[in-house]
């Protein structure tokens, strides 16, 4: 693994909140121009993982470097600086609500660059025509099924051309066609623009079909990582657990509790 | 026992916990101020909403206010002879406390109210942190503009309210009961004192407008993301806004005519 090919680097990452450990120790690599995607069962945090690297929360312990910079140190506007060179797409797209499409596209170029009205009409359009979507420039978020949002606001982490785009749990609750979509349309962009990817997600069909490189977490650790056909034939309990999707193994089916003959017999 | 005393511990805790945080963020906020300056078009949009919006319900209450006060002013004041010092009444009472009090009431309910609500589902939507990762301060780009807007709006608005509690107390008090329609403006003239009663009514007011502001603000931005958490907010910024209003206006009112 050659050192400057890596985009983010994770080390010994420790993360809690209201007292329940959340990362115990994560340490993961992320190559520049692929796509890595990041799964585990819900709850383990993966979203968390994302909020840490983009800086929006900051860890209790370890480093998080990206493209050589380490966030968890970095001022105010050096955050924001790199910000810029960081897209990010959140679950439910959280466009902002008072402004049309175009101009929730607009709004990070009007914000960051001096450029005129109309390049970047052509900016915004170009952005649109990548996802597809046009001819909806004039609708308003409210107007917009969940894909497509999730679609709109895809154009608009690519607005600044960034270096890397962060999703977050992308194919949740689309109808096969969107998934299909947004599955097409993240590897697409990726290899087109030449960017790096990561993909939090739990669902494995989808986001196998497009990851160079899959992380699995668990209990606050990496409990394996490695291309697809790595971990379909992983040794690992785990892996093999979550990649089958068995209800019971390592990650047991029922929650912690005392034992059940017991519990009957109390009441 | 010990339970107790920990829930209070812990309430007690929780409390200096978030004055701290709305602390940091009034400082957070006036450090956004000059980046708000240099794009004016940020506040005039927030004055619209803030301001602009909230002007019917501040002019029609205080039409009523003053109607109500010429009224009961003349009843009380013609009975030793002296309605035509109605004028001076209805002017002072409105320039020194109701004009500025009820309008920040008013101001609260309305748009303290509404700012604490919009800021708050913008937290709830991922709004906001969308904008911190496109590398936009919400602090500076959202709330900034808004408290700047109540400040600037919250004087103007008290103003009108006064200006036209005036007209209403003379609309009664001359138009309907015969008071002296030149005594009614003359001794008012010659009364109300631009530094003693105009300008302590303004400071008053601009002190209600940042605190008023900033209480909505804060609730919104420091809301617990779901719906339930924004309605609490919402409900927080009306009642401790209105209770703020309401002490500060004491502790302003003994310093200035004390």
């Amino acid at each position: 693994m050659e050192e400057n090919n890596t985009l983010v680097k994770v080390r010994n990452l420790k993360f809690a909140r209201g007292g329940r450990m959340i990362f115990d120790g994560v340490n993961l690599d992320i190559q520049r121009g692929k796509v890595t995607v990041i799964m585990g069962p819900s709850g383990t945090g993966k979203t968390t993982l994302l909020r840490l690297i983009g800086r929006q929360i900051k860890p209790m312990e370890g480093t998080i470097e990206v493209d050589g910079e380490e966030v968890t140190t970095l001022r105010h506007r050096q955050l924001y600086e790199l910000r810029k060179r960081m897209g990010m797409l959140f679950q439910n797209g959280a466009l902002l609500t008072d402004l049309s499409v175009f101009d929730n596209i607009a709004y990070p170029l009007r914000e960051h660059t001096n450029l005129s009205e109309e390049l970047i009409r052509t900016l915004v359009i170009m952005k649109l025509q990548a996802v597809g979507l046009r001819g909806a420039r004039d609708l308003m978020p409210a107007e917009l099924s969940g894909g497509m949002s999730r679609r709109v606001a895809l154009a608009r982490a690519i607005a600044l051309d960034p270096m890397m785009i962060m999703y977050d749990e992308p194919f949740t609750g689309q109808d096969p066609i969107s998934m299909g979509v947004l599955v097409r349309l993240i590897r697409n962009l990726n290899d087109a623009l030449g960017l790096t990817s990561v993909v939090v997600s739990h669902d494995i069909e989808e986001a196998s079909s497009i990851a160079d490189y899959i992380y699995l977490l668990s209990g606050g650790k990496v409990v394996a990582g490695g291309t697809v056909d790595d971990l379909a034939n992983s040794d690992s309990e785990w892996a093999q657990q979550f990649m089958k999707g068995k209800p019971d193994g390592p990650v047991p089916f029922h929650f912690q509790a005392q034992p059940y003959v017991s519990d009957l017999k109390i009441g | 026992m010990i339970n107790q005393i920990q829930s209070l511990g812990r309430s007690a805790l929780d409390f200096f916990e978030r004055l701290g945080r709305g602390h940091i963020l009034l400082l957070d906020l006036l450090k956004g101020i000059p980046s708000v300056v240099v794009r004016p078009v940020l506040i005039i949009q927030q004055l619209y909403s803030v301001g602009v919006l909230s002007l019917i319900i501040i002019v029609v209450s205080g039409f009523f206010v003053g109607m109500v006060m010429g009224l009961q002013g003349y009843n009380t004041l013609v009975d030793f002879g002296a309605e035509e010092s109605l004028g001076v009444m209805v002017a002072l009472s409105l320039v020194r406390e109701l004009g500025p009090v009820v309008t920040a009431l008013l101001f609260a309910g309305r748009a303290g109210s509404a700012l604490t609500a919009e800021i708050g589902l913008m937290k709830a939507t991922e709004q906001l942190s969308a904008m911190e990762m496109m590398a936009v301060d919400p602090i500076r780009r959202v709330l900034a503009p808004r408290f700047l807007a109540g400040f600037i709006s919250m004087p103007l608005l008290a103003a009108m309210f006064s200006a036209v509690g005036v007209l209403g107390g003379f609309f009664v008090g001359v138009g309907l009961l015969g008071v002296d329609d030149g005594a009614y403006w003359s001794q008012m003239q010659a009364s109300v004192d631009v530094y003693d009663d105009i300008y302590n009514g303004v400071i008053k007011s601009l002190v209600f407008g940042l605190v008023v502001t900033w209480i909505a603000v804060f609730e919104g931005y420091d809301a617990i993301p779901t719906s339930e958490g924004v309605s609490r907010a919402t409900t927080r910024t009306v009642v401790h806004s209105s209770l703020a209003v309401l002490g500060l206006d004491f502790i302003l009112t003994a310093l200035m005519f004390g």
